[in-house]
């Protein structure tokens, strides 16, 4: 037996090991074909994401034109921006008054389509297309367009205005309307896809709350008011954060709007000077690249925050089912 | 209005739920012609602007102004397209702009796909810091990443050149579609690859035979978006193209809109966003499906 004994383990042991060492070579294997796999997307962020965010840290306390190499200058760039630049003071007001006009309006009109779209009535896969189309235009067309539909003149807009007995407003030259220009121009682009994510999540609410609400009787208003705003909450926070990340970085529409009036023109007394036009003009017009290095850095330093606060206050006004059970 | 009655209400006690039900019947009918028109009507708002601009293609640049607007123009001009595309260099722009969105577009697929495959299910050390670290890159701004790609490009002496809109895209593809892909390889049982790897197979063989095929849907979301956000790119042929000739149609557009020749060029660059918008719509109707659940997932805007 012993004997027997002594003739198997070494024989079973040296397999239990070739074994472990079979399993370690497949790990292995399956280690550096992790590493291989990956090895673009790694690259890239190393390349692409990494080095630019730093060296963009870095230019920004430095003077530098491309041509000549860059010149340290301490926070001379930052303290230009706060206590000088007057410019980066009204376009960052301007973005903030844009982000106000147009955020809340493409949220509300864009609910408000969602819960319309949400029903089982005849035709609605064709109301939904419909709705949805416009956000398919490429911004570039879209500035186009609503450059010929806003024409003071000959624009389709100010021809309806004028029958209807209205004011027609020089919607393109007249500063005042630049901003309410494009957060309208907003609005028709952004609708369609802010509204698609609003129907998905209304399908993900329990229509039995609804139904209860019904049998005690709720107005369409309570059940709104009482059950959807509430079970939409977190969609709602979610197209926030995108709506202020997008619209902080608000570029080709004001671009293309005012374009023609002149190169890198942002509209009448520069009234749709937005932040990135106006970081756009100091990196590639005026080749103030370290001061518009500077400008980018303020600029993800303001979307990271506004981001931080919107989730460190989002207990307070987003409801997630999960707390409630 | 007729209303149904319920089989129950036969029996007199129930009168008083029947008049509560009909009540309530006509009122959700209400809501219901209430929603119909809000839908039309505001639903001809949104498309008024389409219509606009094919009726606005069509027309002679006389024709454009004229005073109450014709929606249905007289003689329509087919010629307008033929001008942009022959007289006008707008094919070349065309040419331009499939080229960059096609060779972005392939190394987007191929490269996101396989990392996405590494990050879900291979496993090596360091792999979910590593997908920590990418996955919180969405966060960053394309601006504070783009003076030293810029400079980058400009060493490499690839300004004016499509190279700058290509090669970042054969490095991933951009993180949001890795994260994407990724959770949709992990919907995939992994007794497939465990099995497959007993038999022998590869990596690479568990990548192209078992997991690409069964993913189909994500691989769709991604070829139309990553197609959708090259085409629409304004702002990285802005920067990078200059030379008229290398013009996307986005540019293009743009530069036609900048040209001063003594009359109206509106009706062209109609005809130009026509051209622009066409295969967009096109897309749309043939991946409709594949666009909705893009978006919700990705949240992507427009």
């Amino acid at each position: 037996m012993s004997a027997v004994d002594r003739t198997i383990r070494p024989a079973d042991s040296e397999r239990r090991a070739a074994k472990r060492r079979r399993r370690g070579g497949v790990w292995r294997r399956q280690a550096i074909d992790g590493y291989l796999f990956a090895a673009p997307a790694i690259l890239g962020l190393l390349i692409f994401t990494a080095y630019p965010v730093i060296y963009t840290f870095y230019l920004s306390f430095t003077d530098y034109n491309i041509i000549k190499s860059p010149k340290w200058i301490g926070f001379a760039n930052y303290r230009e921006m706060i206590f000088e630049d007057h410019l980066f003071h009204e376009s960052l007001i301007r973005t903030l008054y844009f982000s106000a006009l147009s955020i809340p309006l493409t949220l509300g009109v864009s609910l408000i389509v969602a819960i319309l779209l949400n029903q089982r009535i005849w035709g609605i896969a064709f109301f939904r297309t419909i709705w949805y189309l416009p956000a398919l235009v490429p911004a570039a067309a879209a500035a186009a367009l609503w450059r010929w539909l806003l024409n003071s003149d000959f624009g389709l807009i100010n021809n309806y205005l004028l029958d209807l007995g209205l004011p027609a407003p020089a919607w393109l030259s007249q500063p005042k309307f630049t901003i309410p220009s494009l957060a309208m121009i907003s609005l028709w682009t952004g609708l369609g896809s802010t509204m698609l994510i609003f129907l998905a999540g209304l399908q993900g609410v329990p229509t039995h709350l609804y139904e209860a609400a019904e049998i005690d009787g709720a107005s369409w208003w309570n059940r709104l008011w009482d059950i959807t705003i509430p079970m939409m909450s977190p969609v709602i926070f979610f197209n926030l954060i995108l709506g202020i990340i997008g619209s902080f970085q608000a570029f080709t529409v004001v671009y293309l709007l005012y374009t023609p009036t002149g190169s890198g023109s942002a509209g009448p007394s520069d009234s749709g000077l937005l932040y990135l036009v106006y970081l756009y003009r100091n990196a590639f017009q005026y080749f103030r690249v370290g001061y518009a290095a500077a400008l980018s850095w303020v600029l993800f330093l303001i979307i990271m925050g506004l981001t931080f606060i919107m989730f460190r206050t989002q207990n307070r006004w987003v409801y997630y089912e999960t707390e409630a059970s | 209005m007729s209303v149904v009655p319920s089989p129950l209400t036969h029996e007199r006690l129930e009168t008083a739920t029947e008049r509560h039900q009909i009540g309530q019947r006509g009122r959700r009918r209400l809501g219901q012609v209430t929603a119909y028109l809000l839908l039309i009507l505001g639903g001809i708002v949104m498309m008024v602007p389409f219509v606009w601009l094919v009726s606005s293609s069509l027309k002679s640049p006389e024709d454009i102004f004229l005073m109450p607007p014709q929606w249905i123009p007289a003689h329509p001009r087919w010629s307008n397209y033929e001008e942009v595309m022959s007289k006008l260099p707008f094919l070349t722009y065309l040419k331009n702009t499939l080229i960059i969105a096609f060779g972005a577009l392939a190394g987007q697929l191929l490269t996101s796909t396989v990392c996405a495959f590494s990050f879900a299910r291979l496993r090596w050390p360091g792999r979910d810091p590593i997908f920590a670290v990418l996955l919180a890159t969405i966060m960053v701004p394309y601006t504070v990443t783009l003076i030293p790609t810029f400079i980058l490009f400009k060493h490499f002496g690839w300004l004016d050149t499509f190279l700058p809109l290509i090669v970042p895209y054969w490095f991933g593809g951009g993180p949001f579609y890795v994260f994407l892909l990724r959770q949709f390889f992990r919907t995939i049982p992994m007794e497939l690859d465990e099995s497959a790897r007993l038999d022998g197979a590869s990596s690479w063989r568990i990548f192209s035979e078992i997991v690409l095929p069964l993913s189909k849907p994500a691989i769709a979301v991604v070829a139309v978006f990553g197609f959708l956000s090259h085409w629409n790119d304004f702002f990285g042929p802005l920067v990078y193209l200059n030379s008229p000739g290398h013009r996307t149609l986005a540019l293009g557009l743009a530069a036609l809109q900048g040209l001063a020749w003594g009359r109206d060029m509106t009706h062209l660059v109609m005809a130009v966003s026509v051209i622009m918008v066409a295969p967009i719509i096109v897309l749309f109707f043939f991946a409709q499906r594949t666009f909705i659940e893009g978006i919700v997932l990705t949240g992507i805007k427009g």
